[in-house]
């Protein structure tokens, strides 16, 4: 097995270029599949029997809600191979990651909060699944936190990512409160075996949604990785014959 | 120390108990903190939300678990913080015994000291928030398992926060979201005691969540405390 591929990834001047290339596709397919999915969403889609014009606000909510799940568990991915390799990539990805992940679990509690309201009557009730997003957002901003209380930035990393690592296990708390608990959040309507509970006109801008979310969260994430890149390596060699 | 191999792990352990209790006991100011910490905010709860033994006795499990939660983090900032200080924990990483097991013990007096005393001074509080004597078994074993793993889990953060200046905030902001089913969990089974309902189902998982911690949270700890001492 050729394992080179995987030691180049760890390189900060080949991340760092990679990263430059690769940006501006994912920017770009991000933006064509958003709009998209916005106006498949918005415009096209028939309104919901029941909740009628209300029910469009799953485009951004979803996606934003599977994301901030998907973010940790990169970042904690991520952290626990910086930790086990010692890869200063990995922890660089990681770091790039938190504050992504923490606007998207703010902005999946937000566009929840708002559909809230009209449906549910009010914006906030203390249930499993909202609760449980609300200390994911918590954890993000430990991690956070924990990063910026220590100066060393090799031991901000292995620390933070102990804590990442800790933190996984709320993961699948957000992702199946709804099925563990009876939970006032409807349960799965796509992400699930069989057939999907939405009609086609619905369900296709919803998928298109998630992809362009997805793939603007790698865009996102390789800015800032490449930025993260800047920081740590601003005494390196390789860095002044890259911007020169 | 004569030959670091041929001491039983159950000896070292005994070893780091019985060091950190006497430490504890020659100095019984800082011992009794947390415990006039957890009565002194049940008793704010009367003052500020209405004297009525019906109405307080409605929120005893939630002020009893706040109080406790609150006063356990308070005492972490100790857990630590002493024996970092004066290279303890890097003659404990040095030792050649299991670190992991070494601060467990730490974790366990830790607990000795300021979560089980919490259990035991919790009826005070409780009957003073109109809670029958009858459920005060319930009332203290779920704070005496549930301060157990928050013991646990606090070590973790405490691990973490090691060489942060004036970590005390950010050690909650760590610790207080990994806590919360140690909270809900604690918090039903001291409700259900309080109304004499059997609250056996949220005790066991209270006791399951402890067990995960006893066999994980140690493990983190030692990870935080060496990269603290990197």
């Amino acid at each position: 097995m050729n394992w080179t591929w995987f030691h180049r990834l760890g390189s900060p001047p080949y991340i760092y270029k990679l990263a430059g290339t690769l940006t501006p596709w994912f920017a770009w397919a991000a933006a064509l599949l958003i709009a998209y999915g916005l106006v498949g969403g918005i415009v096209l889609a028939p309104p919901d029997y029941q909740q009628k014009d209300a029910f469009r606000i799953i485009y951004v909510h979803a996606p934003s809600a599977w994301l901030s799940l998907m973010i940790y568990t990169t970042m904690a991915v991520s952290a626990a191979i910086g930790l086990i390799w010692r890869m200063k990539v990995s922890h660089a990805l990681a770091a790039a990651c938190a504050p992504i992940g923490a606007w998207f679990t703010v902005a999946a509690l937000g566009t929840g909060m708002l559909w809230g309201k009209p449906m549910w009557g009010t914006y906030w009730v203390w249930d499993p699944r909202l609760t449980a997003e609300l200390v994911l957002l918590f954890l993000y901003m430990g991690y956070m936190g924990l990063r910026a209380g220590i100066e060393d930035t090799q031991r901000a990393d292995r620390a933070s990512a102990v804590l990442a690592i800790v933190g996984v296990i709320n993961v699948p708390i957000v992702k199946y409160s709804v099925e563990w608990w009876n939970s006032l959040h409807q349960s799965a309507s796509v992400m699930k075996l069989g057939k999907p509970d939405i009609v086609l006109e619905m369900l296709i801008p919803l998928l298109v949604m998630f992809v362009g979310f997805t793939l603007l969260f790698f865009a996102l994430a390789l800015v800032r990785l490449r930025a993260e890149i800047l920081r740590r390596e601003r005494a390196a060699s390789w860095l002044r014959e890259a911007l020169a | 120390m004569t030959g670091g191999q041929s001491v039983s792990p159950w000896h070292v352990a005994r070893l780091t108990v019985e060091r950190d209790l006497r430490l504890a006991f020659r100095r019984p100011a800082q011992l009794v903190q947390p415990i006039l910490f957890f009565l002194i905010v049940t008793t704010l709860f009367p003052l500020a939300l209405s004297p009525e033994l019906s109405r307080l006795r409605d929120v005893a499990p939630g002020v009893l678990w706040v109080a406790a939660l609150l006063s356990s983090l308070l005492a972490l900032e100790f857990l630590f913080r002493d024996d970092a200080q004066d290279g303890t924990l890097e003659q404990f990483a040095l030792s050649g015994q299991s670190l992991t097991w070494l601060l467990f013990a730490k974790t366990f007096s830790h607990w000795l000291l300021t979560g089980l005393p919490l259990a035991v001074v919790a009826p005070i509080s409780a009957g003073a928030l109109g809670v029958d004597f009858g459920s005060m078994p319930g009332v203290v074993a779920s704070l005496a398992i549930g301060s157990f793993a928050l013991s646990l889990i606090g070590a973790i953060g405490a691990g973490l926060t090691l060489g942060v200046q004036r970590g005390g905030v950010l050690l909650s902001l760590l610790t207080l979201p990994l806590a919360v089913p140690i909270l809900i969990f604690g918090a039903r089974a001291t409700e259900l005691a309080i109304k004499s309902e059997p609250y056996g189902a949220p005790l066991y998982l209270l006791a399951a969540f402890a067990v995960l911690g006893l066999t994980l949270a140690p493990l983190a700890a030692a990870a935080a405390v060496r990269i603290g001492l990197e």
